[in-house]
């Protein structure tokens, strides 16, 4: 039966996401805007021992909901929040459950620890076919080379904590996607380097670094999934897989910036005596009614689209179109509707005094990490119209 | 729970309406189109359906199915991904059973309810619509006075079938809120004009209509002394035409996907090029985006909450969607969308209409 109503259960989950939102987020979300690559050590530890108790361990329809309401809080804080994270979602989908083990408990024991992924390279962005770090088998290790950028919580994970970033690289380059390959790799192994601090325009609280590897030795069976170079495209696939994952919920994040930019415009509009009239005909609203309007209703939309690629994932459906539907919805209102924020709010908008210039900023990123919108409209339309990466390039 | 998954009792009832859909209405809405009517089988065939009437209690006749605005949705937006025309010929009805059933006092039921619930289709209809640019369903124009009975004042227009209506439901202001009237057919004073001719929906007749001192037994008010929650009816009714706009926008996605997988230039199909997959895409994600809005705000009218939010919200998006997408549709087909021999450009002609129809529809 459809239903939109959460569990019990859940609706307490999402309440407590928006509490620690709020009380603990949003309070120091200027300062850590300003103040970037500064700690923010209360937050990390009250956060890990949110964890310790179960806050935020499960995927589905209300961890994406929690992730909203985080990232109403602040979308940078919630990415600096220590877990698994993006490398743990990949342990988690591609993994074994003796990998599991080595690589996800860490995540509920001893001091805060973050997970990574490494993809981007400088030469390989959205094409990440064109990835040219290197995994060569040598006895019961890989030998991993090559140079990886953008890698969010790259610093925390490898650097402040005995985290762990999962890597990929090729086993073959002749063999192509085929060849492409992830692997885990622990924080302190000898030859893997955290180079560079990047400076960004948003989401300044979270951490993106450059990472080299140079003859980094791991041990063999810390691939995610086989080694074989099998089929043309299988373990490409497999790899693929963590995509219907983490696109609903960095399109999670999305609406969280979003929301927040909403809810403050409507509260500006409130201290006006502005209300939104939502049944007055087209005639009768004011631009300032119809721009909201339209900014509410892309903002559920995109909202709806993620809950049902959750929805998905929880009962087991598979999601890769519905994942990059919401991903794509979700990042570009998200881009449009903080924009319109500070636009509807004039000086106020464009000012630090406030928090849209700052949202703006901040949700921009989402219509970039995990797949550009338009990487994730290109995978819409090959599901649509059913064609391969070749025939729709 | 949280879920998406139409029950099984829905699932069936979708199949069996896109199968009808398909065999009867995708066969004939061209020639509807063109000759401006649409032929008594199919509405008949509709008809034995029992669409309409499965929300009348079995005392008046009907098939005594509880009311749900998603189950609704569901029908209407694959009657409407048949032909928008006869979705709504078939649907008209409802404009007064609806109502009638959720506020009806017991006597008005007994007396209209039985009269639509015959072997064969027979017309009912609502005015809701008013003939002005800044027309405003919160405020209606017309006006009711009470002196002993009602005397209606003002203008309809975009009533469907209203030539034909046995009898219908008329909205209008009285003292100071929105209520709704029933005036039988051949009442004194209700004055039915020209058959309108629009862009679109050109098989539905629709007419202007006049109401001057049009004097009504007191009785004919609906819900009687409690009246009824016209809001509540035109949110009802915006999530029966943003379904609708769903349905006709996704005829146009289907037809133009298809097309532009045959459709070869430079070598190739069109859609192998990213300007063409990417307006196709785009166009899938409008579609469910609007869906899933509508489900939301139909979800929260079967839960008897107010989702007047909800429904203004699906229906504003859903009109802009039936725009773009229909638009869409014709812009993919290029000169091939733009002559009559493809279906796009009579679904963008009906797509563009979404904005104007309010009330025109109700589920």
């Amino acid at each position: 039966m459809i239903d939109f109503e959460l569990s019990t259960e859940d609706k307490a989950k999402v309440e407590e996401a928006h509490n620690i939102a709020q009380t603990l987020f949003r309070p120091v979300s200027r300062y850590y805007d300003e103040h970037e690559h500064e700690e923010p050590q209360e937050l990390i530890d009250t956060m890990w021992n949110l964890r310790g108790k179960g806050f935020l361990t499960g995927l589905g329809v209300a961890g994406a909901l929690m992730v909203e309401e985080l990232c109403w809080g602040d979308a940078g804080l919630y990415l600096a929040s220590p877990g698994p994270g993006l490398g743990g979602a990949a342990v988690f989908a591609a993994g074994t459950q003796e990998q599991w083990g080595r690589f996800l408990a860490r995540f509920n024991q001893g001091k805060p620890k973050w997970g990574a992924m490494a993809m981007t390279e400088p030469g390989a962005g959205s094409d990440t076919s064109a990835i040219q770090a290197t995994a060569a088998r040598d006895g019961d290790y890989w030998v991993l080379n090559g140079e990886k950028i953008f890698v969010t919580m790259g610093h925390r994970a490898l650097d402040l904590s005995e985290g762990i970033i999962v890597v990929w690289a090729t086993v073959d380059k002749s063999a192509g996607r085929a060849g492409m390959k992830s692997f885990v790799v622990e924080a302190g192994t000898p030859g893997m380097k955290v180079e560079k601090l990047e400076k960004k325009l948003g989401i300044k609280a979270s951490d993106t670094v450059t990472v080299t590897f140079n003859d980094c030795r791991i041990p063999f069976n810390n691939i995610l999934g086989k080694a074989e170079v099998k089929t043309k495209t299988e373990g490409f696939k497999g790899a693929m897989a963590t995509f219907d994952v983490t696109r609903p919920l960095v399109a999670a994040q999305a609406l969280g910036v979003t929301r927040a930019a909403l809810d403050m415009l409507k509260d500006e509009l409130d201290k006006q005596g502005i209300k939104i009239r939502y049944d007055v005909p087209r005639s009768k609203q004011t631009a300032i009614e119809r721009d909201f309007m339209e900014m509410e209703a892309n903002w559920r939309a995109a909202h709806l689209l993620v809950m049902r690629a959750m929805w998905q994932l929880q009962g087991g459906t598979p999601n890769a179109l519905e994942a990059s539907m919401a991903k794509a919805k979700a990042g570009r209102a998200a881009t449009l509707i903080t924009q319109r924020a500070v636009e509807l709010m004039g000086p106020l908008g464009y000012s630090r005094k406030l928090l849209f210039e700052k949202f703006m900023r901040d949700a921009k990123i989402n219509d970039i990490f995990e797949g550009t919108g338009q990487i994730n409209t290109l995978v819409v339309a090959r599901r649509v119209l059913d064609y391969t990466r070749d025939q729709l390039k | 729970m949280i879920s998406f998954s139409p029950t099984e009792e829905q699932k069936m009832i979708v199949n069996t309406v896109n199968q009808f859909a398909t065999d009867v209405m995708r066969k004939k809405y061209r020639e509807c189109d063109e000759a401006g009517q649409v032929p008594a089988d199919v509405i008949n065939a509709a008809w034995e359906l029992g669409l309409v009437i499965s929300c009348i209690p079995e005392e008046h006749g009907g098939a005594g199915w509880d009311h749900s605005a998603l189950t609704g949705s569901l029908l209407a937006e694959e009657l409407a991904w048949g032909d928008l025309s006869m979705a709504m010929h078939i649907l008209s009805p409802s404009l007064a059973i609806l109502p009638i059933v959720e506020a009806g006092t017991a006597e008005q039921k007994r007396k209209y309810l039985p009269q639509l619930c015959g072997a064969k289709f027979s017309a009912a209809t609502a005015a809701f619509i008013e003939p002005r640019y800044n027309f405003d369903p919160t405020e209606f124009g017309t006006t009711a006075k009470k002196s002993g009975g009602y005397t209606l004042n003002g203008e309809k227009c975009y009533v469907p079938l209203a030539a034909d209506a046995g009898f219908m439901l008329v909205y209008a202001v009285e003292g100071g809120s929105n209520q709704c009237f029933i005036i039988d057919k051949g009442t004194k004073g209700l004055e039915i004009g020209e058959r309108e001719k629009n862009m679109g929906i050109k098989a539905l007749a629709t007419y202007e209509l006049t109401l001057k001192n049009c004097k009504i037994p007191a009785e004919n008010r609906l819900g009687g002394s409690a009246g009824c929650d016209c809001k509540r009816l035109s949110n009802l009714s915006r999530v029966a035409l943003a379904a609708m706009a769903v349905g006709v926008a996704r005829s146009s996605f289907e037809f133009s996907r298809d097309y532009a997988k045959e459709r070869y230039a430079f070598g190739e199909p069109i859609a192998a090029r990213q300007a063409i997959a990417f307006m196709l895409a785009d166009m899938a994600i409008e579609v469910d985006a609007a869906r899933l809005l509508n489900w939301e705000a139909a979800w929260k009218l079967d839960k008897k909450e107010d989702a007047t939010r909800e429904a203004c919200l699906a229906k504003m998006y859903a009109d802009n969607m039936a725009m773009l997408v229909t638009d869409y549709g014709v812009q993919v087909m290029g000169g091939h969308g733009y002559v009559r021999d493809n279906p796009v450009e009579l679904w963008f002609r009906n797509g563009r209409g979404f904005t104007a129809f309010t009330g025109m529809a109700i589920v």
